[in-house]
């Protein structure tokens, strides 16, 4: 435990300002991830352990359009793009057959695909690790603002993620089909016997949910390297976010994402032999206090 | 009349086999070739994160497997690799290279496991008698450790301790030159990254005295997000950084530091940089990181090293690795033992490798010694330099020298209670 170095950030802006922008870079991305994961359960009520699976290939399909093409944002469309795709295949292919069936077969069905998704990576992109590389127009000196330093490569993804959770929020709220979408989670029976094609809705959903963390994936591949199996650890701090932001609950994805952005960001000068476990930690304190999460709803 | 066959070896069954006992006698060299081929066991890491290092081994082992079947085998028997995948898991090592011995009838082993695998293996090979060269392991106390001594196990790595000597010496002598006094270190939190920080930091200290760590990390092994850990550091604001992350974890924490411009703002010394898998898939490598040697074919500078690596890069159309050299020597080493001792047989062979030197093009002077009191590798290539983006990426290698680090390695083996 070093409080020394914790209460000594808190007091220097120029510390502030790097570690706060640090816990926001964290948490974007795993709110894009886990936005898509709680889209899907709170949609379709199925807990999609390969979520991992299209963060990854968000990753892959990103390096190999900039490699052919040389355009960022080329490569961040196929990323999108591509895992939106594969959303919707994978949805209306394999997991359409699971809906209602049991938890344990769900996560089987999940599970297994975690494991051919990683062997199809291995299989097309090899076994060894790839890196993208920074774009060249983000191979710039990083901005000083208040004394802090912030690359802008990490102020767009920032943006990026803001914008995303902005649209996804304002679409779901304010728009008929984002009406539909929310009629469908209440009550599917009842939207189907409007005459409203809810197969269709629910491919939708798992693209869009699918396409969130193929973009998440997209904007991490020009800092992390990329490997078969990435998804894995990111899926685990999804889960982590959803289950405190509350499953089902887009604004508490967010604030889930951000809480643990800046747990991992002013942890590791707290308490640098600590930060996974203050993660795990906080998680415990929100399940005893609040057992659907910080935003979920009590199950009628 | 109808024909019916009548039980019992048919004629043409009869005349088969005569015809084929006839070849045999004439031409006995296909009869005793095959009885003479010997069956060498490797279990190894072919699958999961650090297949590619394992794959690297077995192409190295191949290579050289080659041309000494060309040569003529082990005294006149040739060999046959039976290669096998523990996934990195270290019960599927130890349940591997059981199997090899006594299933296959391999007579040899070599063991191309990481640490935790190789102290596995080598339980099997105590247990079996049977000959086994270690080939990947560079935990120290595998040979160090006298509790760990038996007569028929080898090692054929580079050795942790020998890595932070150097290492810790050289970064000294920089440390002094530049007055880097205030450090910060960053390694993944197991037991290697664990051991290796503290030797280097316990080595750099005594050769510079007024060092001072002024800030520690310890991310998680295989972490996708090295954010917080570079923004801590840049707070610290120490003047050198020491990190043994390796692989795809080096790689993006390099591609993470560099957008914060961490690498304008202190010395790096990270030791696991100069591979050629870490170092072809950088994009944008900064210049000036420290590195210690794991295989560069400019070092050691020498036609033998360059051919060496040009000729694995030929055929399998990549660069070797650290673990690629390492078993190649196995290889190089037993085929030299076989032929002191004039035999195939594993005793014999290890008898005649204790304290064998032999031409390498990866020896710090051209060759390379089993140490016999350690069964250990000595006189490897060692060495540190820095870095720049492009081939051959580690322009001048500032060896390291044996004189010291074994004198420093018989001081630290007193201090364990290994000596």
């Amino acid at each position: 435990m070093d409080l020394d170095a914790l209460t000594g950030c808190l007091a220097s802006s120029a510390c502030l300002v790097t570690q706060t922008t640090s816990g926001f870079i964290i948490g974007m991305l795993l709110f894009l991830v886990a936005v898509g994961l709680t889209l899907i359960f709170g949609v379709l009520k199925v807990v999609n352990f390969s979520h991992g699976a299209f963060y990854m290939f968000g990753a892959y399909f990103a390096m190999t359009a900039y490699q052919y093409t040389g355009s960022f944002a080329l490569a961040m469309l196929c990323g999108a793009a591509g895992t939106a795709i594969l959303g919707l295949i994978f949805e209306r292919v394999f997991m359409s057959r699971v809906y209602g069936a049991d938890v344990l077969m769900q996560l089987l069905v999940c599970y297994a695909f975690v494991l051919i998704f990683d062997d199809v990576v291995r299989m097309i992109w090899g076994p060894e690790f790839k890196s993208m590389g920074m774009p060249a127009a983000f191979q710039v000196v990083p901005l000083f603002i208040a004394g802090g330093v912030v690359p802008p490569y990490y102020l767009l993804l920032i943006g990026v993620a803001l914008a995303a959770a902005v649209v996804l929020g304002l679409g779901l709220a304010r728009t008929k089909i984002g009406k539909v979408i929310r009629a469908a989670a209440h009550n599917p029976g009842m939207v189907s016997a409007l005459g409203i094609n809810t197969g269709l809705i629910y491919g939708g959903v798992f693209a869009l949910g699918g396409m969130l963390a193929g973009l998440a994936g997209a904007l991490a591949a020009p800092v992390r390297s990329l490997t078969p199996g990435m998804g894995f650890s990111v899926l685990i701090e999804s889960f982590i976010v959803t289950v405190i932001g509350g499953m089902g609950s887009i604004l508490g994805a967010l604030i889930g994402a951000i809480l643990i952005g800046m747990i991992r960001s002013f942890g590791s000068l707290g308490f640098p032999l600590f930060t996974e476990g203050l993660m795990y930690l906080f998680m415990v304190i929100v399940l005893v206090s609040r057992p659907t999460g910080l935003f979920g709803k009590e199950v009628a | 009349m109808t024909r019916t066959r009548k039980p019992g070896v048919s004629r043409r069954a009869t005349l088969a086999m005569m015809g084929a006992g006839a070849v045999t006698f004439a031409t006995p060299w296909v009869a005793r070739a095959q009885a003479k081929t010997i069956k060498v066991g490797m279990p190894t890491i072919l699958s999961g994160r650090v297949a590619q290092l394992g794959t690297s081994s077995r192409n190295a082992v191949m290579l050289e497997v080659e041309k000494v079947n060309a040569a003529g085998g082990l005294a006149g028997r040739q060999i046959e690799m039976v290669i096998r995948d523990s996934k990195g898991q270290p019960q599927e090592a130890a349940r591997v290279a059981r199997e090899l011995v006594n299933t296959d009838g391999c007579e040899l082993l070599i063991d191309a496991e990481a640490s935790s695998g190789a102290f596995a293996v080598h339980e099997v090979a105590r247990d079996l008698g049977v000959l086994c060269i270690h080939t990947n392991s560079e935990t120290s106390a595998l040979t160090a450790d006298p509790k760990q001594h038996i007569p028929n196990a080898f090692r054929t790595a580079r050795q942790g301790v020998h890595d932070s000597i150097v290492g810790g010496s050289y970064a000294a002598a920089i440390s002094k030159g530049k007055g880097l006094k205030k450090w910060a270190t960053c390694a993944p939190d197991y037991a290697y990254g664990r051991d290796t920080t503290g030797e280097f930091v316990t080595y750099l200290k005594r050769f510079a005295p007024d060092v001072e760590i002024i800030s520690e990390s310890w991310p998680k092994l295989f972490q996708p997000d090295y954010t917080e850990v570079v923004t801590k550091i840049l707070q610290a604001k120490p003047q050198a950084l020491y990190s043994c992350l390796w692989g795809g974890d080096l790689t993006s924490y390099i591609d993470q530091a560099n957008i914060y411009a961490l690498f304008n703002q202190m010395e790096v010394f990270a030791v696991n940089m100069a591979d050629y898998t870490a170092l072809t898939v950088v994009k944008n490598l900064p210049k000036g990181i420290h590195s210690g040697n794991r295989y560069i074919k400019t070092y050691p500078a020498t036609a033998e090293n360059a051919a060496w690596g040009d000729a694995y890069k030929a055929k399998y159309n990549e660069y070797p690795t650290n673990w690629s050299w390492e078993n190649a020597t196995a290889i190089m080493l037993l085929a030299e033992a076989s032929k002191k001792a004039n035999s195939a047989d594993g005793k014999k062979i290890a008898e005649a490798m204790r304290g064998l030197k032999i031409k390498s093009p990866f020896g710090a002077d051209g060759t390379v010694t089993m140490r016999a009191e350690d069964q250990t590798l000595v006189g490897y290539a060692i060495g540190w330099g820095t870095t720049i983006p492009q081939e051959p990426y580690v322009p001048q290698v500032q060896a390291g020298d044996w004189k010291t680090i074994f004198e420093l390695e018989a001081e630290w083996k007193k201090s364990k209670g290994y000596a």
